[in-house]
């Protein structure tokens, strides 16, 4: 599995921020992109745009809290032959959803959406602050690409493929440290899953930092002597049907993982595209449609059921369904 | 009458036959905004350069007559609004030639417009962006947000025009939100406002250079126009802005109040 870029032995380290690698990839290639214009909405410190502010203050444009106004004017900078890629919260990015409905998916304008804080990720700040229905939303939009990576070297692999990509594009970053998950030789790919890890009895897709957590679940299911794949899922839309094909014949069941309602994001994407393909049992760990509460990252996913031993436990009821087919 | 006049008549006609010829569409907001196209796509805008975003897109059939007679589209594309796998949408998109925005959900156009000034800015382009807001559209909050953002930025390549006739889709502006005062809110965002008469074409054609004068701040042009203006039973009528369906005998006087000889309104008729 060399090629899959996956090192065990960084699982489990502390990461840097998926914002922070945003942050400073997006200031780090500016250069290759002249057209790029950063904007914001008085968040700049917290989605860490705040680097690019420094570097590149004049392709920096302030729009104060005014999210669907900033969402609306990426659009006509996308007119008039810029590059915008706007960021605020993922809370916020949700009250913006029919401007990139109407004013960029519709025309298909080459704008980009880079939204942190999502998910039970989001911490302290409690439900009001934690987006459970991003993916969903913004899946639900004709033309959008819709991409949620795993760790800092995946985000660093995709904003450059994103701002190569022509069209519109929601990113999804994070608030608190992401465990590492790849090595600085991964490579991304737009609209492919990755299998990260070999198994053979249960597929567990994830995205984000479900995917480190997935690979927990692996590690505890290898006691039971459960043979675990894992698959990051980071594009959740155009989501891979091929690799989700190729899973199903090989384990013949799945669970998917996400920092997100279980309805409508990662797992409807999965369901979506198996039911469509070759039908296997599926259980869906995610929020299961309430709001989030405050605390740390890890005692929400604890409590609202993220962690790999609640991933173990799905597996083992998914591959129990196999014979009921 | 002078070429901007017979522009914007025949603006008037034709936005009330593609109206008629769809069976629903917005006739008074096309009516009253017609003066202000006519001046607009016949003087002011330099193709190419200039951009024009229509915010209240359910206005589109005016200007749909107005890029029709500019030459972007023939008649038979005319015959296509509205309908199954036409061209013209029934709110404008840029799939259609010179369509500069895609517009149709009130107050996004407006952000559209301030994004395009500030793209301008940002390639160092020398072209001025045009946006027409209907009154009853002030009443969404994103306006309020652009404007902030116009204002702050500067952006002397910006100039709004509100179509202020007064009315919206159920009734007063008036009774359904207070939009006064007006001039002065537009004041308070740190916009230069100039009030004038919507129908007029020479203070129309002033204000634009008012506009094109003011380097360091936005102007909006608050134009002071009558829902329904040139058709007799469509005036100052809060029922002809929605989506109506005209009868035989409404868009035949329609056609001759609008000065069509009752033997020419075939003319008119673009559906094949």
């Amino acid at each position: 599995m060399a090629e899959t870029g996956f090192v065990p032995s960084l699982i489990g380290t502390s990461g840097e921020t998926l914002r922070e690698a945003f942050g400073r990839t997006v200031t780090a290639i500016a250069g290759r992109y002249p057209s790029l214009v950063v904007l914001d909405a008085d968040v700049a410190g917290g989605t860490g745009t705040h680097h690019f502010r420094r570097e590149h203050p004049d392709r920096f444009v302030q729009f104060g809290i005014a999210e669907q106004n900033m969402v609306g004017a990426a659009a006509g900078l996308a007119l008039a032959g810029c590059l915008p890629v706007a960021s605020t919260f993922a809370v916020f990015a949700l009250r913006t959803i029919e401007q990139v409905r109407q004013s960029i998916a519709y025309p298909r304008l080459n704008v980009k959406l880079a939204a942190s804080h999502p998910g039970l990720d989001a911490g302290p700040d409690g439900a009001s602050s934690q987006a459970l229905e991003d993916l969903a939303a913004f899946r639900a939009i004709p033309g959008m690409t819709v991409v949620s990576p795993a760790d800092a070297v995946e985000m660093a692999a995709a904003v450059p493929a994103i701002l190569d990509f022509n069209g519109p594009v929601y990113l999804r970053t994070g608030r608190s440290p992401a465990r590492r998950v790849f090595d600085d030789g991964y490579r991304f790919e737009l609209g492919r899953g990755r299998v990260i890890r070999e198994g053979s009895d249960v597929t567990i897709v994830a995205c984000g930092v479900e995917v480190a957590r997935a690979l927990d679940a692996a590690a505890l299911l290898t006691r039971d002597r459960v043979s675990a794949r894992v698959v990051n899922m980071s594009t959740i839309k155009p989501i891979d049907h091929d690799l989700l094909a190729a899973c199903a014949r090989e384990t013949g069941a799945f669970v998917t993982a996400e920092d997100h309602n279980v309805i409508g994001g990662l797992g409807g994407a999965v369901a979506e595209a198996l039911a469509a393909t070759v039908p296997a049992p599926i259980e869906f760990v995610g929020v299961r449609d309430v709001f989030g509460e405050s605390g740390e990252p890890e005692e929400l996913a604890d409590k609202f059921g993220l962690t790999g031993r609640w991933i173990a436990d799905a597996a083992r009821r998914a591959i129990a369904r196999k014979g009921t087919r | 009458m002078s070429d901007l006049k017979s522009r914007a008549t025949e603006i008037r006609r034709i936005a009330v036959s593609l109206i008629n010829d769809a069976g629903s569409g917005h006739p008074g907001s096309c009516l009253s905004a017609a003066d202000l196209l006519a001046v607009l796509y016949f003087q002011e805008l330099r193709e190419g350069r200039d951009r024009f975003v229509l915010s209240k897109g359910h206005a589109c059939p005016a200007l749909y007559a107005a890029l029709h007679l500019r030459g972007h589209f023939d008649r038979t594309a005319l015959g296509t609004f509205r309908r199954l796998g036409g061209l013209l949408q029934g709110s404008p998109t840029t799939s259609i030639p010179g369509v500069d925005a895609t517009c149709g959900s009130l107050g996004q156009g407006f952000s559209i417009a301030v994004g395009l000034a500030l793209g301008f800015r940002q390639t160092s382009r020398d072209g001025r962006v045009f946006v027409m807001l209907g009154d009853g559209e002030l009443q969404e909050g994103e306006v309020w947000e652009a404007a902030m953002a116009a204002g702050h930025h500067r952006l002397g390549n910006l100039c709004a025009i509100v179509d202020y006739n007064k009315m919206q889709s159920d009734d007063l502006n008036e009774r359904t939100m207070r939009l006064e005062p007006l001039d002065a809110k537009w004041g308070a965002f740190n916009w230069h406002v100039r009030p004038i008469d919507g129908h007029d074409v020479n203070a129309i054609t002033a204000a634009f250079a008012d506009a094109r004068s003011r380097p360091d701040r936005p102007t909006v042009i608050v134009a002071h126009t009558i829902k329904g203006k040139g058709v007799s039973y469509m005036e100052g009528v809060p029922a002809w802005h929605g989506s109506v369906k005209l009868k035989p005998e409404e868009i035949a006087r329609a056609l001759a109040d609008l000065g069509v000889d009752p033997a020419r309104t075939h003319e008119y008729a673009f559906r094949g």
